[in-house]
C-alpha cells in the first residue's frame, strides 16, 4: 500500500519520487546488487554561557545526499550537497563503478511504508523552531545556582546544543522511508579553587525531546549544583590507588563500561571480518549469569533511540547476552546480508557524507537482586567509582580502558574517601565473568553520549545498576 | 550558488554588513576526497566527493554569532547570513570579542608549497593497487599474520577562501595523500592488531606500498604474546607513535582558551621552569610542505613561528585574536575554524624538537622499564594535569626487548613528566601536525597484576 510521504526533500528540496527512481536505476546501471540513497538536512543550533555573558550562539546547516551501491561485499560511495538532477544523477553513477557487470538497473517503483513501527519522539516543537531567548535562561538559571553553590566555584561554563535531522531513505529494493529527528542537550562545567588547587566537575543531560527534558532531576540548577559539587568534592580528594581491586560500579552513566567492554566487539562488521575478540563466541559464557545486556533502540526519547535506523530499518532491542551467553551482535544491512543473519536495525551514519556501519543505541544491563548497600557492604578494600569521562577499546585484543572523574575509597564495606580520576583497565571477553554481584537499581544515563567509530560520531546512550567487579586494574598512582 | 569561492566569500561578508553587522568573516571550503578501502585483496569501499562549506562569522560591535552550510544555494546562503546577524543581537556585549587588529593581516610569509598537482596523475586503478600492494605486503610479512583490517588509500584537495568586512581576502590551495595498512596477527588463540601509514602532501614523498605494509607487519608481530607485569614505578619510553599524544596534551595546556579560562596546568608560569633542561617545544607554521603549514590562520592572522618552551622555560602561549585579547597579548595565528564557524585555538606544526640520542640508545639505558607502543583511554585532565592511560608496549629489561605487555596503565603528573624527560630521541617524523621523537621520562607508576 502506497501512502502520501510527507518530507522536507519533496515538499521544499523539488525532488519527486520519479526522480529518486530513476537515480536508483542510474545506481545500478553498472550491476550492482543493491542500492539506496539517503537524503538528510540536519540543523543545529549551540548557545554557550560564560564569565556570566552569552558569548555565542550558532547555527549549522548540513544538506547532502549519500549514494551507496553494494555489489557483494563491496560497497561504492558518493555524496552531493548540491540536489539538484546533474549532481545527484553524477553521485549515482560514481557510486555504481562499484559493480562492473553490464546488467542494467532495471525500473524501481519506491513506495512508502503504510506506517511506522515506532513513534518514538514525537513533540510539538522541533528544536530548530524553539526560540533562542528561552534557551538562553536556562543557561542563566545554570549559571546562577553553580555560582551560589560554593564560594570556591569560580567558573562556570553552560553549553546548549539541538540537533533537528530530516533524513529520507529511498532504497532499490522499493522502500521510501523518512524521519524527524529531534535531538537536544545541555552541559555545565564548573571550576572550582581552594589555594592555588583547581579541580573540573561536569554535568549534562538530555534526550530527543524538547526543552521540557530539563526539568526535575535534570532541571538546569540540579545540573548545575552536581557539577559545582563534582568539582569541590575533588579539591579534597586523594591520589587513586594503583593494581587490581575489586571494584563497584555506580548506577548510570558507568554503563559505559559494556559500551566499550563489550558493545563494540559485538558489531557485527567485526565478527564478519574476524577481527573482534568476540569473533565465533555466540552461545558461549563471556559472562556471569547476572548479566543479561541489552541494546535497545526503542525506548522513548531516549538519546540512542531511533525510530529508523540510516538504513531505513526499523530498530529493534536486541538481547546480545543473556544470563552471561552470547547471544548474538548488533547488525547493519551488509552484514546480515553476509552473514544470513536478520537486521537489528543498528546501520547508522554521522551523515550523508559517511556509509552506514553497526552502532549501538541504548546499551544496559538488567537489573538483578541485591541492594545497592548490600553490594558496598559486601567489599572489605576496594573502588566504588560513581561517575565517567570517555572509554575505548582495542576490539581485536579486547583490551578496553574507561575513566573515572569520581571515585571514593570502600574500607571494610564503607564508602570513605573521595579519590582521584584514575583509567580502569581490562579485558572485554572476561571482565564481565568477573561480575559477582548486581543490584537491583538500573538506570539509564542523562542523555549525553557521544560515540565515535571510524570517525563517524553518533549519539548513543548507555545503563547500568550498581554491580560489583571482583577484580579490575585501577590505573592510580598510590600502592 | 554559482561563483568562485572568492565571490561567495565576498558576497556574505557584504550582506551581513548591510544587514547591520559591524564586521564579519566567511571561510569558504571546497574538498575533493578520494577514499579505497581494500581487504584481503578485493576492494571493499571506493568513495568520492566534492563538497562545499561555508562557516560566517559575524559581529555586531562587540557581539558575535556564527554559522555554517553545505547547502550553497544563493537563497540559503542569503537567509543565513540574516539570521546569524539576529542571532548576534541576543548575545552578549564582549569586550574582547571583534576581528584581528588589522595590522595582523599582513605578513610576509614564505611560498609553504601545500600543493602538489602531480596526484592527478594518479588516477583511481594506481590508488587502488597502492592500497592493495601495502596490505599484501604485511601479508607476505610472516604466515603469523593471519587478517587484516584493510589496505587503505586517501587523497583530499582542499581550497580555502577567507574575506572580511575590513578587506582582508586570501586563499591557498592543499593537498594530501594518505596510504595505511592495519594487520591482524594471531597466535596461541589471541590476536592483535596494529597499523602504520605514510601522509604527505607531495606524491613522490609517499612511502612505497611494500615499506608500509613491511612496518605495518613488524609492528603488528612485536605485539604477539602480550602479558601483563606486576604493579610498579619504572622508567617509561614512548615511541613516537605514542610521544605525539604527549605533545597533544602539552598543546592543550597552552592554548589560549585554556589559559583563559585556568583550565590548564600551565596558568601563570610564563618564564617558569615546566620542563627539563633539554626540551624546546614549538609552534611552526612555516615549515614547508608541513601539514599543519598555512600562510594565514581562520581569521586571516599571518602565521607565525611560536617559541613554546625554550630549554624547559615556558616562552608563549598560542593565541587566536579572541584569547590574545583576553590574556592582552598578540594572535599567534593559530584560530582554527570550528564546526559550527566560530574560532577555537589550534596547532600549527606542534613540535618537540628532536635530540641527540637514537631511539636503540634510549632503550639500552633502561635496566628495567616499559615501551610505549600504543595508548588508549581519555583519562588525561588538562586541568591538573593528572594522567592515566591504558597501555599497549613491550617490556625492556638490561636495555633490550623481552616482550610484549598489555591490559596495564601508566600514571603520573603531566607537570612532573615534563620535568622528568630524561633522554630525547633523534628521531622526529611527521605524521600529522603535532610530533615528537622517542622520549624517556624517568618513572611513572605502571598499574597491572
Amino acid at each position: 500500500m502506497t501512502v502520501p510521504v510527507k518530507s522536507v526533500f519533496l515538499q521544499s528540496y523539488g525532488l519527486t519520487v520519479h526522480d529518486i527512481e530513476n537515480y536508483l536505476s542510474a545506481a545500478l546501471d553498472r550491476g550492482g546488487d543493491y542500492a539506496d540513497l539517503f537524503f538528510e538536512l540536519r540543523i543545529n543550533h549551540s548557545i554557550s554561557l560564560e564569565e556570566q555573558l552569552v558569548k555565542t550562539a550558532t547555527k549549522a546547516i548540513n544538506l547532502g545526499v549519500g549514494v551507496r551501491v553494494l555489489s557483494g561485499e563491496k560497497t561504492g560511495y558518493a555524496y552531493s550537497e548540491n540536489l539538484d538532477r546533474e549532481n545527484i544523477l553524477r553521485s549515482a553513477r560514481t557510486a555504481a563503478c562499484i559493480a562492473s557487470s553490464s546488467t542494467s538497473g532495471g525500473k524501481i517503483g519506491l513506495s512508502a511504508p503504510a506506517i511506522h513501527e515506532h513513534d518514538l519522539y514525537s513533540i510539538s516543537v522541533l528544536p530548530a523552531e524553539l526560540k533562542i531567548g528561552d534557551k538562553i535562561a536556562l543557561l542563566q538559571q545554570a549559571d546562577v545556582a553553580a555560582r551560589s553553590y560554593d564560594q570556591k566555584i569560580r567558573q562556570v561554563q553552560a553549553s546548549y546544543v539541538d540537533e533537528t535531522r530530516h533524513i529520507l531513505l529511498a532504497s532499490s529494493d522499493g522502500r521510501l522511508v523518512c524521519d524527524v529527528q529531534p535531538l537536544v542537550r545541555m552541559n555545565v562545567l564548573c571550576v572550582a579553587e581552594d589555594n592555588g588547587n583547581r579541580q573540573s566537575g561536569h554535568q549534562g543531560a538530555g534526550g530527543r525531546r524538547t526543552l521540557d527534558v530539563f526539568s526535575e532531576a535534570l532541571d538546569p540548577r540540579a545540573l548545575a549544583r552536581e557539577a559545582a559539587r563534582q568539582a569541590v568534592l575533588l579539591l579534597d580528594a586523594r591520589p587513586a590507588p594503583a593494581g587490581p581491586m575489586e571494584v563497584v560500579l555506580g548506577p548510570g552513566w558507568p554503563g559505559i563500561l559494556l559500551h566499550e567492554a563489550i558493545g563494540h566487539g559485538l558489531e557485527a562488521d567485526f565478527n564478519r571480518k574476524r577481527t573482534s575478540a568476540f569473533s565465533g563466541l555466540v552461545g558461549q559464557k563471556v559472562a556471569s549469569e547476572l548479566c543479561t545486556v541489552i541494546d535497545d533502540g526503542t525506548i522513548p526519547f531516549r538519546r540512542g533511540s531511533l525510530n529508523v535506523d540510516d538504513e531505513g530499518t526499523p530498530t529493534h532491542k536486541t538481547v546480545l547476552i543473556e544470563n552471561g551467553v552470547l547471544c548474538g551482535y548488533l547488525q547493519d544491512r551488509l552484514s546480515s546480508k553476509l552473514m544470513g543473519a536478520a537486521m537489528t536495525g543498528n546501520g547508522r551514519r554521522q551523515g550523508y557524507d559517511h556509509v552506514p556501519i553497526p552502532r549501538m543505541t541504548n546499551t544496559f544491563m538488567m537489573a538483578g537482586t541485591s541492594s545497592p548497600d548490600e553490594v558496598i557492604r559486601s567489599v572489605k578494600k576496594g573502588l566504588y567509582a560513581t561517575h565517567f569521562g570517555g572509554g575505548q577499546v582495542d576490539i581485536t585484543s579486547g583490551k578496553f580502558v574507561f575513566t573515572a572523574s569520581e571515585a571514593w575509597l570502600i574500607e571494610d564495606g564503607k564508602v570513605t574517601a573521595p579519590v582521584k580520576g584514575a583509567s580502569l583497565i581490562g579485558d572485554g571477553p572476561t571482565v564481565l565473568k568477573k561480575v559477582t554481584m548486581v543490584a537491583n537499581n538500573l538506570q539509564l544515563d542523562q542523555g549525553v553520549g557521544i560515540c565515535t567509530k571510524e570517525g563517524q560520531l553518533v549519539p548513543v546512550g548507555v545503563g547500568l545498576p550498581t554491580i560489583k567487579i571482583d577484580e579490575i586494574t585501577v590505573g592510580g598512582t598510590q600502592k | 550558488m554559482t561563483g568562485t569561492l572568492k565571490e561567495i566569500a565576498c558576497h556574505v561578508v557584504d550582506r551581513a554588513r548591510k544587514q547591520g553587522a559591524t564586521a564579519a568573516d566567511a571561510l569558504l571550503r571546497e574538498d575533493e576526497t578520494f577514499e579505497v578501502a581494500v581487504r584481503r585483496g578485493n576492494v571493499e569501499k571506493l568513495k568520492e566527493a566534492v563538497s562545499k562549506n561555508l562557516r560566517l562569522r559575524v559581529f555586531l560591535g562587540n557581539r558575535t554569532a556564527a554559522s555554517q552550510t553545505s547547502d550553497l544555494s544563493a537563497d540559503r546562503v542569503d537567509r543565513l547570513v540574516d539570521e546569524t546577524v539576529e542571532m548576534a543581537r541576543l548575545t552578549s556585549e564582549d569586550e574582547s570579542g571583534g576581528l584581528p587588529d588589522p595590522t595582523a593581516f599582513s605578513g610576509e610569509v614564505p611560498d609553504l608549497q601545500l600543493s602538489d598537482s602531480t596526484w592527478d596523475e594518479l588516477n583511481a586503478e594506481h590508488r587502488i593497487d597502492l592500497a592493495r600492494r601495502a596490505e599484501a605486503a604485511a601479508f607476505e610479512a610472516d604466515s603469523l599474520i593471519t587478517n587484516s583490517k584493510g589496505g587503505f588509500f586517501q587523497f583530499e584537495r582542499s581550497r580555502t577562501v577567507l574575506a572580511n568586512t575590513v578587506g582582508f581576502v586570501g586563499g591557498y590551495e592543499a593537498t594530501a595523500g594518505y596510504l595505511a595498512t592495519a594487520p591482524i596477527a594471531e597466535s596461541g588463540g589471541a590476536m592483535q592488531q596494529d597499523h602504520w601509514f605514510t601522509i604527505t602532501r607531495y606524491r613522490d614523498r609517499l612511502d612505497s606500498p611494500e615499506q608500509v605494509g613491511r612496518r605495518a607487519a613488524e609492528r603488528v608481530l612485536r605485539r604477539l604474546g602480550a602479558r601483563r607485569v606486576k604493579t610498579c614505578q619504572v622508567p617509561v619510553v614512548f615511541d613516537p607513535m605514542a610521544s605525539r599524544t604527549l605533545l597533544k596534551h602539552v598543546f592543550d595546556a597552552v592554548s589560549g582558551d585554556a589559559i583563559y579560562r585556568k583550565r590548564s596546568f600551565l596558568v601563570d608560569q610564563i618564564g617558569e621552569v615546566v620542563a627539563d633542561k633539554n626540551v624546546t617545544v614549538v609552534d611552526n607554521a612555516h615549515l614547508v610542505g608541513g601539514l599543519g603549514s598555512s600562510p594565514f590562520d581562520d581569521e586571516g592572522v599571518a602565521t607565525q613561528f611560536t617559541p613554546i618552551i625554550e630549554n624547559g622555560v615556558l616562552r608563549s602561549y598560542l593565541n587566536s585574536a579572541y584569547t590574545g585579547r583576553k590574556l592582552a597579548t598578540r594572535p599567534t595565528g593559530n584560530g582554527n575554524r570550528t564546526a559550527s564557524g566560530g574560532i577555537r585555538v589550534g596547532p600549527t606544526n606542534f613540535y618537540l624538537e628532536p635530540g641527540n640520542d637514537s631511539p636503540d640508545a634510549i632503550v639500552g639505558t633502561v635496566k628495567s622499564g616499559l615501551y610505549v607502543l600504543e595508548l588508549i583511554g581519555f583519562g588525561v585532565n588538562t586541568v591538573t594535569g593528572d594522567y592515566s592511560r591504558g597501555v599497549t608496549g613491550l617490556w625492556i629489561e638490561d636495555g633490550k626487548f623481552v616482550y610484549p605487555v598489555h591490559e596495564v596503565t601508566i600514571a603520573a603528573n603531566l607537570r612532573q613528566m615534563l620535568q622528568d624527560i630524561e633522554m630525547i630521541g633523534n628521531d622526529i617524523s611527521f605524521k600529522g601536525p603535532v610530533a615528537a621523537p622517542t622520549l624517556k621520562i624517568r618513572n611513572m607508576t605502571l598499574s597491572g597484576e
